[in-house]
């Protein structure tokens, strides 16, 4: 919970740990997220410049997941919003605890005689009711959802807006001003503003264009798929029961995989299912019948895996040589 | 750290690569400025990205960015695959380092750090020549090699060639070839250089400055050349006003409560109005019929009527095309089923290039397709009206008038030569609610655009 970070901490403070590209690149990968060198570039210039990263790209190359690894890493709370069309300030940021205030209504009304049994005036008896209707609307009936509680934290946070695609455009507008001020104004409380400003993570899939001013906001970085070394490196780090041998030989098959025509090419997410896979089955060497029965691991359209199908003989006998194997 | 500031480079950077198409607000140039002072110029691979991160907002930008981030700082060093001397100059990548001992003016500089192979020193030099004879205001192909000419004076090539001359007579050959080994390769890195530098500030430019140019020419002077390019435009603009009125169609009215409707919706709790309906305007989408003139006399605007035609066509969901020449036809279909090149070809190759009888066509329009005219369509006709003496049949269009919400008539020529010689254009403009001269990609989008607004 957010309220329980305001214990005071002996963790190094996010300055600490944020000192250059290298340490990013480093406790990333501590935590078992390998990032690109321009991923770790933004984490850092994020932090920095204090400014959000808005990250694109494909379905499950890892944009959640870097906002999960930078929480881990830097042992903040993670305040989650999922967008989705209709999302509105109620769910976003605050709502009223409407159920407490009836309560307290109720309660109020038995005291009521109590209250103002002694005033002799209807103005004197407004004016200490005044004072009960602003009680009413004040931090301790306030619900505050992950926004405001991301500018609440005060040991800081990373909030991660997912898919803001999915959100309407008036959305997106309310957006602004949290991101480039880390602050929003409640009607009848004022402007609240971060004491420490929170990282903020927004993943798009592209379905629909983000406005210029939101992302002139933000850092843009394009997450794609990782080249071969990377993404062996990734498999090392999330399957370590895939022996090395293994694991050259299902990068190179996904890495040709992806040149194919297909219509959803498998991205991070499925080669790691697909290396957990495998080693569950006790595979060393892959060859056609291997995966022919677990290419639906990788491909999620049966179109695909018919395209994959027709090449499958040729491209295991590539990724078997790719890893030094005879074929 | 480094001690040059990081301003001017990347000012110049920044407009480099707004030439190359990246959109780069000064909001975004300040962060890129305070960016790269966080990461310093020491390493070009980290420099890359974090602009690329600040800057480049799609995939599309960032290809161009990478481009021209390579392009750009390529200029400030030189390959050193000479084989003069083997070895690479450790500092050759450092942008405005080395600038000091690259004293470029006296012959005698230039040589020795030709026969030294000093790639730094060269690239600095250059650099510095190339900013003093201002080549950052190339703008055409052509003046590639009075630059180079330029550059190559300002380092001091003169003397280099005397000093050439002196050797040989002084028969010291080894020397005068070694030197002259040098030049040619100098040669060819100002060239080079001249290049690269015109890609950088010259393509933007040119782009740009020939589309504004494109837009506003008359389309039937319009070169074949240009129509790719055209159609690239005419694509964009249909698109824009397409994504524009493609918003909702129905807006609520606050505060106007629906009371039929509301109390309808709430039969089912006895007429207690739970659910409140309120009133909204339906905004109609725009229902156009086009009539475009394809005939011999407006033959060179007929391709780019029949393009915005087929671009509109796709921009908005009722429209009714139609070509006329000698007679009429609808096209819709055509436009409709075929790439934008064979539909327009087609259309030519059935009705194009004739002599045209507004009289004619306005009559098989009335017997054909009449019905489709109602009170909430708009009528667009774009041609020069000049009938070749035949009848007009103002009548019809009358009648046109008569039933359609507003016709538009759209006139190539320009206003002075209405009425002249055969032009009708005085005789059928009483009928129509708007009459503009329309012959540039401009006119088209303003028309169209008034056209959209006014239905909404």
């Amino acid at each position: 919970m957010p309220y329980s970070a305001g214990v005071p901490r002996v963790a190094p403070t996010m300055d600490e740990r944020v000192t250059s590209i290298e340490a990013v690149e480093g406790g990333l990968s501590e935590v078992g997220y390998i990032p690109s060198r321009q991923i770790a570039t933004a984490v850092y210039l994020a932090h920095r410049l204090q400014k959000p990263i808005l990250v694109e790209g494909p379905a499950g190359v890892g944009k959640t997941e870097l906002a999960k690894s930078i929480a881990s890493w830097l042992e903040l709370p993670l305040i989650r919003m999922q967008c989705y069309e209709g999302l509105d300030e109620a769910k976003a940021l605050y709502e009223w605890k409407y159920g407490k205030q009836l309560l307290y209504t109720q309660i109020l009304r038995d005291k009521i005689g109590e209250v103002l049994g002694d005033t002799p005036t209807l103005e004197s008896a407004l004016a200490k009711l005044h004072d009960f209707g602003d009680l009413f609307f004040s931090a301790e009936f306030l619900e505050p959802r992950p926004l405001l509680r991301a500018l609440q934290t005060t040991a800081g946070a990373v909030l991660l807006v997912d898919e803001v695609d999915k959100s309407d455009q008036e959305f997106e507008a309310f957006l602004l001003e949290i991101l480039s001020d880390y602050q929003v104004t409640i009607p009848e409380l004022g402007r609240i503003a971060a004491e420490v400003p929170p990282v903020v993570i927004l993943t798009s899939n592209n379905m629909r264009d983000l406005g210029d001013a939101l992302k002139r906001r933000c850092l843009h970085l394009h997450i794609g798929f990782p080249d071969a070394k990377l993404e062996s490196r990734i498999i090392a780090s999330r399957v370590p029961e895939a022996d090395e041998s293994l694991r050259r030989q299902l990068v190179a098959f996904v890495q040709s995989l992806r040149g194919l025509d297909l219509k959803k090419a498998p991205s991070v997410s499925e080669t790691i299912d697909w290396a957990r896979v495998l080693v569950l089955l006790h595979a060393g060497v892959l060859n056609t019948e291997l995966v022919r029965d677990t290419l639906n691991v990788l491909l999620k359209f049966e179109a695909d895996v018919e395209t994959a199908g027709r090449q499958l003989g040729e491209l295991t006998g590539k990724a078997r040589r790719e890893a030094g194997l005879p074929e | 750290m480094n001690t040059v500031h990081p301003v001017e480079p990347l000012r110049r950077f920044f407009e480099a690569a707004r030439g190359a198409g990246v959109r780069i607000s000064p909001a975004e140039s300040i962060d890129a400025v305070r960016a790269v002072e966080v990461v310093g110029f020491a390493d070009r691979a980290v420099l890359r990205d974090t602009l690329g991160l600040v800057l480049a907002k799609t995939p599309e930008e960032k290809a161009a960015f990478g481009e021209c981030f390579d392009l750009y700082f390529q200029r400030e060093t030189f390959d050193a695959d000479e084989p003069l001397t083997p070895d690479d100059e450790p500092g050759a990548s450092m942008p405005g380092q080395g600038g000091g001992d690259g004293e470029g003016n006296g012959g005698g500089g230039l040589s020795r750090m030709l026969l030294d192979n000093d790639q730094a020193g060269l690239a600095a030099s250059m650099e510095e020549a190339g900013e003093a004879a201002g080549v950052q205001n190339i703008r055409f192909f052509t003046q590639k090699n009075l630059y180079a000419r330029r550059v190559l004076d300002r380092m001091g090539l003169r003397a280099v060639e005397r000093e050439i001359t002196d050797l040989r007579r002084e028969a010291e050959l080894g020397r005068a070839r070694r030197l002259e080994r040098g030049v040619a390769a100098l040669r060819d890195q100002a060239r080079d250089y001249m290049e690269r530098t015109l890609l950088l500030f010259a393509r933007g430019e040119n782009e740009e400055f020939r589309e504004e140019l494109l837009k506003s020419t008359r389309l039937s002077n319009l070169d074949r050349r240009d129509y790719d390019r055209m159609r690239v435009l005419v694509r964009a603009i249909a698109k824009k006003l397409a994504a524009r009125y493609a918003k909702p169609r129905k807006r609520r009215l606050r505060g106007k409560l629906d009371i039929r409707r509301t109390m309808r919706r709430n039969m089912g709790w006895g007429g207690i109005p739970i659910i409140t309906v309120w009133k909204e305007r339906r905004i109609e989408k725009p229902r156009v019929v086009v009539l475009c003139d394809v005939s011999g006399s407006v033959a060179a605007m007929a391709q780019f009527l029949l393009m915005f035609l087929y671009a509109l066509n796709e921009a908005l969901a009722d429209i009714r095309s139609f070509a006329f020449a000698g007679s009429l036809i609808e096209v819709s279909d055509i436009l409709e089923s075929e790439a934008i090149e064979g539909a327009i070809a087609k259309v030519l190759g059935i009705i194009g290039f004739g002599s045209s009888n507004y009289g004619n066509s306005l009559r098989d329009f009335e017997e054909g397709w009449m019905g489709i005219v109602d009170r909430k369509s708009t009528v667009i006709i774009l041609g020069d009206a000049r009938g070749n003496r035949t009848e007009a049949r103002v009548d019809i269009l009358q009648r046109i008038s008569d039933r359609a919400k507003r016709v538009i008539w759209l006139n190539p020529e320009y206003r002075t030569s209405w009425g002249t010689g055969d032009s009708d254009m005085f005789r059928y403009a009483p009928h129509c609610q708007m009459v503009r001269v329309c012959n540039t990609l401009r006119d088209l989008e303003r028309v169209v655009t008034d056209l959209l607004e006014m239905t909404r």
